[in-house]
C-alpha cells in the first residue's frame, strides 16, 4: 500500500460493490435451478398470501426443491422482519 | 473421436466469435484438424472474422436440407493449415436448424477433424442450445461486468442440464472460463471485476484472461484471427488460452497493472 491511500476515502468501490450484488442474485438464480418451473409463480403467491397479514420484504420468501434420495421436497423460508 | 467444444456466454457481443476463431485457428496451428461451426443462424458473422466471407457457397442449413455435402459446404482456411470453417445461413427461419440435422453434421464432422469450435450465438434459444447440446467441453466467455457475469452463470446451469452429457448421465461438459476486455488498470482502481472475482462468483476453472486490445479490433477489421497476430498483446494471451487448453502449463499473463516509474513510488 502507497502513502496515497491514506487520502483515499473508505468509500466502498463500484467493483465491489458489482461483487456483492452478483453474489447475491446468482446465489438466488441457483437455488431455483434445476426446480420445477412453477418455482418463482409459486413464490410470487406465498409471497402476496403473507403480505396480507404482515409486511414483508421482497426477498423474504424462499422457496425450493431438495431431491433427498428418491423424494423431494419442498423448502419454503420465510424470513419475518424485526420487531420493535 | 474428434472433441467438441461450445463457445458461449448468454450474453451478445462479449468475444465469442472472436474467441471462436482465434482458439480455431490457434487448435489448427498447433497441428490438430479443427473446423469452427458458426450456430448463428441469420446473423452469420464468423465469416467474416475470419476473412472468408467472399467465398462461402453453401452453409450449414444447406447441408442439413441435403442441398449441399460437408466438402461443398466447408471453406478451409487459406492462412492455417487443417483449419476449415462451415458458415451459418442467413436464413430467417428459426427453426432451419434441427436437432436431427445438426448431429448428423457433426458426426459427419467427427469423421475427419481432432477438434470440433462451436460458435454459439447469444441468448439461450434454440440457436445456442443446439451448440451447446453435443458439446464435450466449453469455453464460457464472460467479460469483466454485472450482465455478462450472470448470463454465463445461466449458461452454466444449462450447460449442466440441458446437454446430452447431463441428459445421458455422462461425465459433465469440461468447463472453462475465458475472461475477455480485461483492463487491469481499472481493476486497481476498483472499477471493474477482478480475474478473482469472476472466478470465485462462476466457481469455474480459469483458462485464460484476455486483455481489452486495439488488437482485437484491428483483427476483425482485416478479418485475421487475432491469435495469428502474434505480436500483440491479445494475441498471445489467445496463444497462452490454446496451450493450457492443450495440456501446458502456462503462467496468467496480462492481469497485473502495467506500472511506470511514477505509479511504482506512488503505489508500491
Amino acid at each position: 500500500m502507497g502513502f496515497l491511500d491514506y487520502f483515499r476515502s473508505e468509500k466502498k468501490t463500484s467493483a465491489s460493490v458489482a461483487k456483492e450484488r452478483l453474489q447475491v442474485i446468482v446465489a438466488r438464480e441457483r437455488s431455483h435451478r434445476g426446480g420445477p418451473d412453477y418455482l418463482p409463480a409459486l413464490q410470487e403467491d406465498i409471497l402476496a398470501v403473507i403480505r396480507g397479514y404482515i409486511d414483508i420484504e421482497d426477498d423474504a420468501v424462499r422457496v425450493q426443491v431438495e431431491r433427498e434420495g428418491n423424494c423431494e421436497v419442498l423448502e419454503l423460508n420465510v424470513i419475518l422482519p424485526d420487531t420493535d | 473421436m474428434a472433441r467438441i467444444i461450445v463457445v458461449t456466454s448468454g450474453k451478445g457481443g462479449v468475444g465469442k466469435t472472436t474467441t471462436s476463431a482465434a482458439f480455431g485457428a490457434g487448435l489448427a496451428r498447433a497441428g490438430h484438424r479443427t473446423v469452427v461451426v458458426d450456430f448463428d443462424v441469420g446473423l452469420r458473422n464468423l465469416d467474416l472474422i475470419m476473412g472468408c466471407e467472399r467465398r462461402v457457397v453453401y452453409d450449414f442449413v444447406n447441408v442439413i436440407n441435403g442441398e449441399a455435402n460437408l466438402n461443398q459446404a466447408l471453406i478451409r482456411d487459406k492462412r492455417t493449415e487443417g483449419l476449415s470453417i462451415l458458415p451459418a445461413s442467413q436464413t430467417r427461419d428459426k427453426d432451419a436448424l434441427t436437432f436431427e440435422g445438426v448431429q448428423t453434421v457433426l458426426e459427419g464432422l467427427a469423421k475427419d477433424h481432432d477438434y470440433i469450435v462451436c460458435d454459439s450465438p447469444a441468448g439461450i434459444e434454440r440457436g445456442a442450445h443446439l451448440a451447446m447440446y453435443f458439446a464435450d467441453e466449453a469455453l464460457i466467455v464472460t467479460n469483466p461486468e454485472v450482465s455478462s457475469v450472470r448470463d454465463s452463470d445461466r449458461v452454466l446451469g444449462l450447460l449442466a442440464s440441458k446437454t446430452r452429457r447431463a441428459e445421458q448421465d455422462d461425465e459433465p461438459i469440461r468447463e472453462h472460463l475465458v475472461i475477455t476486455r480485461y483492463a487491469p488498470e481499472r481493476v486497481g482502481k476498483g472499477e471493474m471485476l477482478s480475474v478473482e472475482d469472476v472466478c470465485e462468483i462462476l466457481s469455474i476453472d480459469l483458462l485464460g484472461v484476455i486483455p481489452e486490445s486495439t488488437a482485437v479490433l484491428n483483427a476483425s477489421n482485416s478479418g485475421v484471427p487475432v491469435i495469428l497476430e502474434e505480436k500483440t498483446d491479445a494475441g498471445q494471451a489467445y496463444d497462452d488460452v490454446v496451450a493450457r487448453f492443450l495440456g501446458e502449463a502456462r503462467e496468467h499473463r496480462f492481469i497485473d497493472e502495467k506500472k511506470g516509474l511514477f505509479g511504482r513510488l506512488f503505489k508500491g
